[in-house]
């Protein structure tokens, strides 16, 4: 277990370090929360559903984790970029602590980011309905960054190059960002519309969060966390397959 | 138990319908320093490689003390250590945080992990610097704390894939010293790469010749002498491999350069 936490540590000590990228990866997020939280508040709120600084708050706190959690995975090919991946990979430990470690750091930072993302927000305007509703959202927040951090590392012991991810992040991680109703309510939704966004994953963890912050759930909290683990347990492993396999 | 450390039989890999490595065969003996060398793209790292579990072979078979490295892959790691041809630090740590961090994926025991990476950093003279991001060295301070990093934990058999490229005289010989000395008083069993063929004579007991992925002449050094009517490894090595510049005409060579290039930018 040692090397689990020692790689967890490493991922937390790259965080702490890179200034820039922590404030950097706040930037668009906070846009949208600005843009569009002040932007479409009165129309919003003209159709009758309430404040959209409200609604659209734990829509860009799951949107932060999400592209931390598969910028994460993608750390993986930086490091096989720069060599550090062949010292872990030849290390006489299972490759399954070495992506476990490496997982866990990954949705740490994730899930970090996503609180300073909800601090942000409370700055905005931003109010929790109650705050005895925070550690459900901590448990959502970690959850999300579990489910995509897996994912990220199944797909970064695929790809060779940094080409690879620009594909990645127009063909998957905005889909999975816009389809997830971070933006709009996931209620009165055309039917193809409805589809995509429970087949999404991410709908499930804006949804468990805004259950938790602002009591509007629209699959119910329960049904969100038991979904999110789920597509963790199946990510994991499906990304914990994929690193065994990778080849140097 | 097998006398030998490595046993490499009708090993071929095959990137695409280019041999890598063709159908080699070779045997590395407990305690022996070996030494593998061949031109660029030879296929000794592709070789490398496979013993350590990095790539699986296309055909034949291999065993590291007695194991096969597709198969067992956790207890052959636990066997060998390496040095690799190219940088495989992490450059946001500390040069400290480095050997540390290698120390407790190599189970190295908690109370031997700060003398040692102390004695090894004096060593190869990196003390002073230890806690400056690894980003921040220069190239020979890079390949001096690789280096120093593969000596943390005492392996079985100790890979070092062209260790001395871009080191100064003096931690040259820092580090043929230490080899030798490890292997004489803990046996372990030394397999080296390297295109300067003093060090290989200095340091092995016998030597592999590889060349457009076969094995050209294996033997002590003193039977290539022999055998090629040379009196320097140099000599023999050039009489066995031609002096032509691999590049050139090599087409597996470049093929296997790209394809590292692909991972490696």
């Amino acid at each position: 277990m040692s090397a689990v936490y020692i790689l967890w540590l490493r991922e937390l000590k790259r965080y702490t370090r890179s200034r820039a990228q922590m404030i950097g990866s706040l930037g668009q997020p906070t846009l949208y929360l600005i843009a569009l939280g002040f932007g479409l508040g009165p129309t919003f709120q003209q159709a009758g559903n309430g404040s959209y600084l409200q609604f659209l708050a734990p829509g860009v706190v799951s949107m932060t984790i999400l592209f931390a959690s598969i910028f994460s995975g993608v750390g993986l090919l930086f490091d096989r970029q720069f060599g550090f991946l062949k010292e872990t990979l030849v290390a006489p430990v299972p490759r399954i602590q070495i992506m476990v470690g490496r997982t866990l750091g990954g949705a740490t930072v994730a899930t970090l980011q996503g609180t300073l993302m909800l601090i942000l927000s409370t700055i905005a305007g931003f109010r929790p309905h109650s705050l005895a509703a925070l550690p459900v959202a901590f448990l959502i927040m970690m959850l999300i960054a579990v489910v995509f951090c897996a994912l990220g590392t199944a797909i970064g012991s695929r790809l060779q190059d940094m080409q690879g991810f620009q594909l990645i992040m127009n063909l998957l991680v905005m889909p999975i960002f816009f389809m997830s109703g971070a933006l709009f309510p996931l209620g009165h939704l055309p039917t193809a519309l409805a589809v995509v966004t429970r087949l999404d994953p991410l709908s499930y963890g804006v949804d468990g969060l805004r259950g938790a912050l602002i009591a509007g759930s629209h699959f119910g909290v329960a049904t969100d966390i038991a979904v999110l683990a789920t597509m963790a347990m199946v990510f994991l492993a499906l990304g914990a397959y994929s690193f065994s396999r990778i080849e140097i | 138990m097998s006398t030998n450390m490595i046993e490499v039989r009708n090993l071929t890999k095959t990137f695409g319908d280019v041999h890598a490595v063709n159908d080699i065969s070779f045997d590395v003996a407990r305690g022996e320093i070996f030494a593998f060398l061949g031109p660029n793209g030879a296929g000794k790292t592709t070789t490398i490689k496979m013993l350590t579990t990095l790539l699986r072979p296309t055909q034949g078979t291999l065993t590291l003390d007695g194991l096969d490295p597709a198969k067992h892959q956790n207890e052959v790691r636990q066997r060998f250590g390496i040095v690799f041809q190219d940088p495989s630090l992490d450059s946001e740590l500390t040069a400290w945080e480095n050997l540390q961090l290698h120390a407790v994926l190599y189970h190295v025991p908690r109370a031997a992990r700060q003398p040692r990476a102390e004695a090894l950093l004096k060593l190869f003279e990196l003390w002073e610097r230890r806690h400056d991001p690894v980003k921040q060295f220069s190239g020979g301070m890079k390949r001096r704390l690789e280096i120093a990093r593969g000596f943390l934990h005492t392996p079985k058999i100790l890979f070092l894939d062209e260790p001395t490229l871009g080191l100064d005289p003096q931690s040259r010989n820092q580090l043929w010293t230490h080899v030798k000395h490890l292997n004489q008083t803990e046996g372990v069993t030394v397999f080296l790469t390297t295109h300067y063929m003093d060090e290989a004579d200095r340091a092995a007991q016998r030597v592999g010749i590889i060349d457009h992925g076969r094995i050209v002449a294996q033997g002590t050094t003193q039977e290539l002498k022999e055998q090629t009517k040379t009196d320097s490894l140099e000599a023999a090595y050039l009489a066995l491999t031609g002096s032509s510049i691999r590049d050139e005409k090599a087409g597996a060579g470049e093929h296997l350069r790209q394809f590292a290039q692909m991972w490696r930018r």
